[in-house]
């Protein structure tokens, strides 16, 4: 059976964590948009997390998943040298790569992660790239120095001005869409389904194509549930083997976003319970991003 | 039995029942509903065969299981020979003895029946079955069991870890070949571990036989969905010689009415792969596995995978669970002994209507079911009745979960990415009834993604008869 060896696991943002994991044949197999399915022990749930980076020489994929849950939180606590039980993927259709022109990746917090296999992706396409991140505030803005060697230009926008531009992404992007001697020709929106939904909301009267890549629940990736369905266009899909991109246009956030808190309360019962026993770890874990 | 019967005496034996778990009791816990045969029981049930000479119910089973022969040996107490006999062409016993369709198969053409007039008469020929595979699972006789083969250097990759995938790797792992299963999950058996439910079907004994064909030498990969992980083209790249693909019939339908993505709605291949695969049976013991319990649960359908969903609420705590099906009980397509079983744990079947919309609050959660009452009309293609809307007759039903076990089509993620594989109206692989081979050279096929959802033990027979073809394929080269 395979194993899914991890060689590094580290805070890089307050409860954002980056971890690189022995998966030859998915560093090798995957493109950008594509993600995995991780189960790190038996009896819970199967989570997806995008492939943010993968290395096909060394035999690694790197994820970069925030702590939101107990499966996640699970994660933070494994150590480097030990196994991350399984991993299935790659899944999920690679995202669409041509010469569009110039496009824009708007990344909402976690969502950098995701948006920096596709903004290197569509540099080496020959698109001029430029990078909107957006975060609540200065340290949870994460990834910037590889976004800046994906991109053209980066701009950076917090919530409370504490870094970069004060504002929502959508502004930044709308004083782009607005600008007549830069034409955008694609608008790549990964982040909270609330993000997703306005920046959809902001490129349709421009016209502007928009992609984005939906979060559903997901417990197989293969199809085989349909737990992660939604309506695009007035069809229902299912977003690990549809998608996980869609034109943003036609996608019904809201009932996204409603099937999305399905499980909340139990959510919130199994991470009382970690948190009750593994709290204080997972505390520690998280304030070494200070120290180192 | 020390003395031979006459026929006359072994037909005056009434079958012999199984115990089971008391229906009040089980409908709260996963544990299996039936105990088994005693030694005693199997062999009285044993004496109740005519060992007919024409053996009609060696016809009636798709992979002509030795069933006079082997049950004969049971007669004489020679359970681990029995074993034998019946694994020589069916390698998973203690699962067909407990899902196989009996009573349209093996038992269906039973003498003993016929000479009744009465189906239920016939020999239980699965519960013998069953008896056997589990004598032998716990009575093991050491022996000529690793019967060294001779490798071929020849290797074969199998898609899918089901029954159909599982029969083939081992007759080509005994064959010499190297064999290595693909499945996309991180479980193996496809759907005897992740729709079947326990109390049907324990995992373990799916477990007891995967390791099995691991001593064998079969290799077990999980958690790569070929066509997505890698493709076809990848693995002969690999230096894989053949390929078999049994990936099932995996992808859910829904009903496509309104209110389909409310809150608590689940495709049944969802409820059961979180209460089974996922341990949601046990949330917050164990298992973080999240899983509605409603006290009223609805399900749709009338098939197997209806009664499982239907009976696995009941398991997660559920007051009522209630069947809505379109026809009336006659045409259920589950099995007689299912449907049984579900009544007996309160299963309310509400009949002859159809749902036409899913009602939920203003945050999405489901209320209840619109339902509309049913007529019977004409036969249609499939030869059953067809239900007729009886217009005006709509009323709500309440609920707060509703399962669609309305059936299951191809999953297309492996052949949308094999163009050269051929497939037909409903997506599924079109294959060679006889030999499993596909439009692809070195490529074949067999199971529900061939057939569409069908059975266990069909799924096993394309194993079968594909791993033969391969075994030719691979010795003279000619495709
Ligand atoms: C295609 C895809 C790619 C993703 N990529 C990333 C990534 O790169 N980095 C990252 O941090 N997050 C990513 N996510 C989200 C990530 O899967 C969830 O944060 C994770 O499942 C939370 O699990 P938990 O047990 O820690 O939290 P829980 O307490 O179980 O849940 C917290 C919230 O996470 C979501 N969630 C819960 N279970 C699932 C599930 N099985 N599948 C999807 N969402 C779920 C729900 O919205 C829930 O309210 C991705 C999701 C999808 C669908
Ligand atoms: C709830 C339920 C109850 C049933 N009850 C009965 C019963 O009582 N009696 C009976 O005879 N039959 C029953 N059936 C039907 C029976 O289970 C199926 O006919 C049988 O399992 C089909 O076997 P298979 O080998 O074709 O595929 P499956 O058992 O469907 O297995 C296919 C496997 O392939 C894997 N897979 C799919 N795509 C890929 C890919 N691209 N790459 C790698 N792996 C992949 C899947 O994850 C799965 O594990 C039932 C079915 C269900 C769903
Ligand atoms: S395999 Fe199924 S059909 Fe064949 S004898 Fe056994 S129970 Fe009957
Ligand atoms: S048909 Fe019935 S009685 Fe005859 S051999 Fe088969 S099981 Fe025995
Ligand atoms: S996660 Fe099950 S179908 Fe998409």
């Amino acid at each position: 059976m395979s194993s899914f060896r991890i060689r590094s696991n580290d805070p890089i943002a307050p409860s954002v964590f980056r971890m690189e994991v022995e998966a030859p044949d998915i560093a090798k197999y995957r493109r950008a948009g594509q993600f995995v399915i991780v189960h790190p022990s038996g009896g819970r749930e199967r989570i997806p997390l995008t492939i943010a980076d993968a290395d096909p020489v060394a035999g690694t994929i790197t994820l970069v998943y925030q702590v939101v849950g107990r499966t996640t939180a699970e994660m933070a606590l494994l150590p480097a040298g030990g196994d991350l039980g399984d991993v299935a993927g790659p899944l999920g259709k690679p995202t669409h790569v041509e010469n569009f022109g110039t496009v824009v990746c708007v990344g909402g917090g976690i969502g950098v992660a995701p948006s920096h296999p596709i903004a290197q992706a569509m540099k080496s396409a020959g698109n001029r790239v430029i990078s909107i991140l957006g975060a609540r505030t200065a340290d949870l803005i994460i990834m910037e120095r590889e976004m800046r060697l994906a991109s053209d230009d980066v701009i950076c926008v917090t919530d409370d001005g504490s870094y970069g531009r004060k504002g929502l992404v959508t502004d930044a992007l709308k004083d782009l869409l607005d600008d007549p001697s830069a034409p955008v020709n694609l608008v790549v929106a990964i982040g909270p389904p609330v993000m997703m939904k306005a920046v959809s909301e902001l490129t349709r009267p421009y016209g502007v194509k928009t992609f984005v890549s939906l979060n559903t629940v997901m417990i197989d990736g293969t199809g085989m549930c349909g737990g992660c369905r939604v309506t695009v266009g007035g069809k229902t899909k299912f977003v690990c083997v549809d998608g996980p991109e869609f034109d943003g246009h036609g996608v019904d956030f809201d009932g996204m976003m409603r099937r999305q808190r399905m499980y909340s309360a139990d959510e919130k019962v199994s991470y009382q319970a970690f948190l009750k026993e593994h709290g204080c770890r997972l505390e520690e874990r998280i304030r070494e991003l200070k120290r180192g | 039995m020390a003395e031979k019967l006459t026929p006359r005496q072994r037909l005056a034996i009434p079958p012999v029942p199984m115990r089971e778990q008391d229906p009040l009791e089980r409908r709260r816990n996963i544990r299996e509903v039936p105990f088994g045969y005693s030694p005693e029981e199997a062999m009285l049930e044993a004496s109740r065969c005519l060992l007919c000479r024409n053996k009609p119910c060696i016809e009636g089973c798709p992979v002509a299981v030795d069933i006079p022969g082997f049950i004969d040996l049971v007669s004489q107490g020679l359970f681990n020979q029995a074993a034998e006999l019946i694994r020589k062409t069916n390698c998973l016993p203690a699962v067909c003895g407990r899902v196989c369709p009996q009573e349209e198969q093996c038992q269906a053409v039973c003498t003993v029946a016929k000479s009744h007039k009465d189906q239920a008469m016939s020999v239980q020929i699965g519960k013998l079955e069953r008896f056997v595979a589990d004598w032998d699972r716990e009575h093991p006789v050491d022996g000529d069991g690793d019967r060294a083969v001779k490798p071929t250097g020849r290797k074969v990759a199998i898609i899918g870890s089901g029954p159909g995938g599982l029969t083939a790797a081992g007759d080509l792992a005994d064959a010499g070949h190297e064999v290595t299963i693909f499945e996309a999950l991180h479980r193996t058996g496809g759907v005897l571990v992740y729709g079947i439910p326990e109390f049907r079907l324990p995992k373990d004994i799916v477990e007891f036989e995967v390791e099995g064909l691991v001593r064998r030498g079969v290799n077990i990969v999980t958690n790569v969905a070929i066509g997505k992980s890698k493709s076809v083209d990848d693995l002969f790249a690999e230096g894989f010689d053949a390929i078999f693909i049994a990936t099932g019939a995996g992808l859910p339908w829904f009903k496509n009415i309104p209110g389909e993505d409310s809150l608590g709605v689940y495709s049944a291949n969802e409820y059961l792969t979180r209460a089974n695969l996922m341990d949601a049976y046990r949330f917050g013991d164990g298992s973080d596995t999240p899983i509605m319990r409603g006290k009223t649960v609805v399900t749709f359908g009338g098939g197997n995978v209806a009664m499982d969903a239907a009976r696995t609420a009941l398991r997660l705590g559920a007051d009522e669970s209630i069947i809505v099906y379109r026809r009336s009980l006659a045409e259920m397509p589950a099995r007689i002994e299912e449907i049984h079983h579900a009544q007996e744990e309160g299963v309310r079947f509400e009949l002859l209507q159809d749902a036409v919309e899913i009602v939920a609050d203003e945050a999405g959660w489901v209320t209840g079911v619109t339902c509309q009452k049913m007529a019977l009309g004409e036969p249609d293609r499939s030869g059953r009745p067809r239900p007729v809307p009886i217009p005006g007759s709509e009323f709500v039903m309440p609920c707060s979960v509703v399962i669609c076990a309305i059936g299951n089509g191809a999953n297309p993620i492996l052949t949308e990415a094999t163009p050269a594989i051929e497939t037909g109206k409903w997506g599924n692989i079109v294959a060679d009834p006889v030999t499993g081979r596909t439009s692809m050279k070195g490529v074949w096929a067999g199971g529900d993604i061939v057939r569409g959802g069908a059975t266990v033990i069909l799924a096993m027979g394309d194993g079968r008869r594909a791993a033969e073809s391969i075994n030719e394929y691979l010795r003279t080269g000619v495709w």
